[in-house]
Parts: structure tokens; sequence; C-alpha cells
């Protein structure tokens, strides 16, 4: 069989030669979508112009007010312990699903059986809506009857507090967290590891290296792409986490959880403090779209690679 | 050299017993779950793995309340998110991976970002236009709010598997005189249907497992499940076999649409960037 010359360059006739017809075409098929996408930039361009004034549900009527929510704010003190548990939260999860899915994917990068059985099982949690994993795990550590409790026993430990108590609160949902999205990277990491050249690690083993010395020689380096991605998607959603907080503990016992998205929803919502919720969310969408970008940019490089 | 492999066989096998504590933590909730939804209310108290099974859970969470109601409200609001999406979704994907267009890139990573925008910073202000509309508590004003959830996942999804197939064989077909419009409906979408169609499903289970809109976009008309699950997490009932009942019929049809997609996942949850 003849094989296409995968080198062959289509003659790429240069953009302003073409008929308009032609060129707008894209832009007519994108339209559609566009549109309905236009749904949503709408309220998102209001959002900030809301964070300007002094909107809120009690009145119908409200008035340009300049940065008086913004200075509000940044001399708030929820608003930095906000910061805080959000950064105290996101590092916590990131670091162990990205370790625990590591080590998981180097112990299921094989075709035994019993990986491909825990390639499919594995993912159930993650396919959980965060608000059932939540219900889930409360039947777990129930004191009384859960699953949770019983293991404690064993060691001793009675009556374990967890999301009731503020020692405890911000490890419970760690754990539920961890127990969702740990899947996800497991999945990423395991493909990636299934995806890498053979011949590095053929060349390695004649030259003998020692098996963390080739990990961290040859494979860490190969899979960087999809461990950025793995991690950037990680961190966005971490950044942001709002319904395990909410459904487990609501962010509390008093402020322990309240994460700049619940701090946010709580101003906005129950306070009905529509303009002062906002600027809050907003830093988050800063530090998110960020984030963001740089993950297009490794995204198209593994996408062209 | 033999020392060497007496250790790295010692890891291997700490390996194997944190494989063996993860499975039994990531699988033990959902049999748990599963087993207590047939205890009684007192059985649960007093019985571990001996018990006799009833079906009295399952018969008041499927007769009483408005479970069954928040169920069907969750089906109708994702599937209409997912039709508009893939409606609109899929010549989108096309646009942006076969056309070469000034702002490309700048257009995609904008479809993109609405995917990592805080949900919340979207809700606050939806609630007022949703409010004035008189959108708010609807099933139109759901499927509005969801296909937000679907779209950007769908086109990025959907554009590579457009970028899979050859530009050769559509300038082909071209030559062989066929219409811009039978080349895209009788040869590019049947060789992304595969992707398409586990994109599709993908978008599904996100919208299913959407928390955040319903919890403030709507009340009793209109109820998604995860926020009707939310109930049985507040209330002091005792009933705890009810709860289980709630969380796995939430969790079943996305356990069955999760092995029907199983290969295109991992290119799905990353957004087409790893292919699996």
């Amino acid at each position: 069989m003849i094989k296409a010359d995968t080198n062959t360059v289509l003659p790429n006739i240069p953009l302003r030669k073409k008929p308009w017809r032609l060129r707008i075409r894209p832009y007519l098929i994108l339209l559609p979508s566009m549109a309905v996408l236009l749904g949503i930039l709408y309220p998102f361009i209001t959002a900030i112009y809301y964070s300007f004034t002094d909107i809120s549900f009690r009145s119908t009527t409200y008035k340009f007010i300049g940065l008086g929510n913004w200075l509000g704010m940044f001399t708030s003190a929820d608003f930095w312990h906000a910061i805080l548990v959000t950064l105290e939260y996101s590092l916590s999860v990131i670091v162990l699903e990205m370790v625990i899915g590591m080590i998981l994917a180097l112990l299921l990068n094989n075709d035994k059986w019993y990986s491909k059985v825990l390639n499919v099982v594995l993912i159930f949690p993650l396919m959980v809506a965060p608000v059932i994993g939540c219900l889930i795990w409360s039947l777990m550590t129930n004191n009384t009857f859960g699953l949770m409790e019983k293991f404690l026993n064993i060691f001793g430990v009675y009556g374990f507090p967890w999301g009731a108590s503020s020692q405890t609160a911000l490890l419970y949902v760690i754990m539920i967290d961890v127990w969702i999205n740990t899947p996800f990277v497991l999945l990423l990491l395991r493909a990636g590891l299934q995806g890498l050249p053979k011949s590095p690690f053929e060349a390695a083993k004649i030259d003998g290296g020692s098996a963390w010395f080739n990990f961290r020689r040859l494979t860490l380096p190969l899979l960087k792409p999809v461990i950025m991605i793995a991690l950037i998607f990680r961190s966005v959603a971490a950044l942001q986490e709002f319904a395990i907080i909410y459904s487990t503990t609501k962010g509390g016992p008093g402020n322990t959880l309240t994460n700049l998205s619940l701090l946010a929803y709580q101003t906005a919502f129950p306070y009905s403090n529509l303009s002062k919720g906002i600027p809050m969310i907003m830093v988050l969408w800063i530090i998110i779209n960020f984030a963001s970008k740089r993950m297009v940019g490794v995204y198209n490089q593994t996408r062209q690679s | 050299m033999e020392q060497k492999k007496i250790s790295e066989k010692a890891v291997w096998a700490v390996g194997k017993v944190f494989l063996v504590f993860f499975v039994i933590f990531s699988v033990s909730p959902i049999i748990w779950t599963v087993i207590i939804s047939f205890k009684g209310d007192n059985e649960i108290f007093n019985t571990f793995l001996r018990f006799t099974p009833t079906l009295e859970n399952y018969t008041a969470v499927l007769t009483t309340g408005n479970y069954v109601k928040a169920f069907m409200d969750n089906l109708i609001i994702c599937i209409g998110a997912v039709a508009v999406s893939v409606l609109v979704g899929v010549p989108a994907a096309y646009a942006l991976a076969r056309y070469q267009f000034r702002k490309k890139e700048d257009v995609a990573f904008t479809i993109l970002s609405f995917k990592f925008a805080p949900e919340i910073l979207v809700v606050i202000p939806l609630y007022k236009i949703f409010m004035s509309l008189h959108l708010y508590d609807t099933y139109f004003g759901m499927i509005w709010i969801y296909q937000f959830i679907g779209m950007p996942l769908l086109i990025w999804i959907v554009r590579s598997y457009f970028e899979d197939i050859p530009v050769e064989m559509e300038k082909a077909a071209e030559l062989d005189g066929y219409s811009w419009f039978e080349i895209f409906f009788k040869m590019l979408l049947p060789l992304v249907r595969p992707g398409l169609v586990a994109s599709a499903l993908l978008a599904f289970i996100y919208c299913w497992n959407s928390f955040t809109f319903g919890l403030m976009l709507c009340s009793f008309n209109v109820q998604p499940i995860t926020v009707a699950a939310l109930t049985y997490i507040g209330s002091d009932t005792f009933h705890y076999g009810q709860i289980a009942v709630a969380a796995i019929i939430a969790i079943v049809p996305e356990i069955i649409l999760c092995l029907c997609i199983q290969k295109h996942l991992v290119r799905g949850l990353s957004f087409g960037a790893v292919k699996g």
C-alpha cells in the first residue's frame, strides 16, 4: 500500500486573496454557538459593573459607588481568611491527588487482569456528583453505624467528629475531594504512561539504571505535558470548589471552611449584599483565568506534537 | 546488584499494599451504600453484613416526596442542554478545526474559559436577570444555563476528533464534485460519530452532576437531583436507608453512561488534549 506523504503541504492561498464569501464562512459557522454563549457573556459583564454599585436584593434601585466594594473587601478580615482557606484547601487536595494518582498510575501501568478491572472500577467515584459523594460520606462517617466509625474503632477511636469539629472539618472535605478526584489524575497519567515511547526505556534497561533514576530522568520529563494538564484542570476546579464544602458543612463550623466561593455566595445570597459578593469572586476569577491561559499554552504544545 | 533488586521488590510490595488500601477506600463507600439501601430502619444499627434484605426504602423514596420528580427534571434539563450543545457546538468545532481565520485561537480560548469561570460569578448577576425575564425556576432557563456546562467541553473534544481526519480526504471529495454539505453530513459526521457520542454523554454527566446553578436559579417547579438530594443531608431523618437509595438513584445513570464511553473517557476529561 502506498502511504500518503505526510510532509506534502497543500497550496495555502493567503487569506486576503480569497473571496469574501469564503472568508466569512468560518465566522458564520461559529455564529450560533457565539450567540448562545453571549447569553453567558452578558451577565459576566454586568457582574463587573455591579461590583461598582450598591445593588442588593433588598431595594430595587441602586447607584454607582465607585471602588467602595473593592476597598471594603481588601480591608475585611473575612476576605483574607477566605483566601487562606482557598489556598489551604486547594494545595492539600492538589498535592495529595497528584501524588496518589501518580503512584497508582505507575502501579497500574501494565496489562495484568487487575489493572484492566481497576481501570474501570476506580473511575466510579469520579462520575458521582460531588453532592451525592457527600451524601455517601455522611453515611460512611455516621457515628453510630458508619463504616469509617467501625474502621476507627479498631484503633480505639470512638465518635470521630469529622465535619462537626473545626479541627477535623478540613480533613473531612479533603478526604471527600481525594475520593472523588484522584481517579481523574490516575486516568490521565495512566493514559500518558501508556503513550510514552518505548525506546528510551529499552536503552535505559541496557544501561542498567535504577528504577528511581529512570523515573526521574525519563518518565517525569516525558510525561510532563500530561502532568501539567492534569495539574491545571485540578487546580482550576479546586480553587473554586463549592459543592463539596457547601453540602458537607456549609463552610462551617464557624468560618473554618469558608473559601472564596462560599464567602461570595454567603455575602450575595443569605446576607443579600449582591454587590459586595462580586469582587470576591472576581479575584478568584482573575487567578483562575491566569492559570487557564497557561493551560491553553501547554495544551496547544501537546496537540501539535 | 542483588541488593538493589531486593530493595526494588520491597518498594513494589509496599506499592501493592497501598493499591489495595486505595481500592478499598475508593470502592467501599459505594458498596456500603448499596448494602444500606436494602436494610430496614432498625437493621442499619443492629446488623453489619447479615440481615434480611428489604425493598421498603426503595418504595418509600419512589412513592413519596419529590425525588422522582427531581430525577425527571434533571433528565429533561440535561437532555435539552446536551441537544443544544450538539446542535450549535458541532459546527463551531468544525470551524475551529478546519479553517484558518483571524483571532481563531482567541475564540477557542474564550469558549474554553467559560469552563473555567467560577460558577458563582455568573450566578449572582444571572439571578437578577432570570428574575426580570421570568426565567427563574423554569425548564427553559435551566437548559439555557446548563448548556454553558456542556458546550465548551463538546466544542473542544469534537474539534480534536475533526482534526484527526486528514484534510486530504475532504479535498478529494471536493474534487469529486461533492458539495460542502454533502461532505460534512455524509463523510465527516459519520467519521467523528464515536467521539461525538462520547463527548455528548460526558457533557450529559457533567450537567447531571451540576449543583451551583440548580441551587440558586430554581426552587419548586424545577429541581435538579443534586439539589433534591441535599435535603436528605440536612434533615434529621432516621431513615438512613432512604438516603442511600437517593444516592444510588442519582448514581446509576452515570455509571451506565461512563461504562459506555470508557474508551473515550481520557480524551473527553482532558478536553481532547490527552489521547488515551
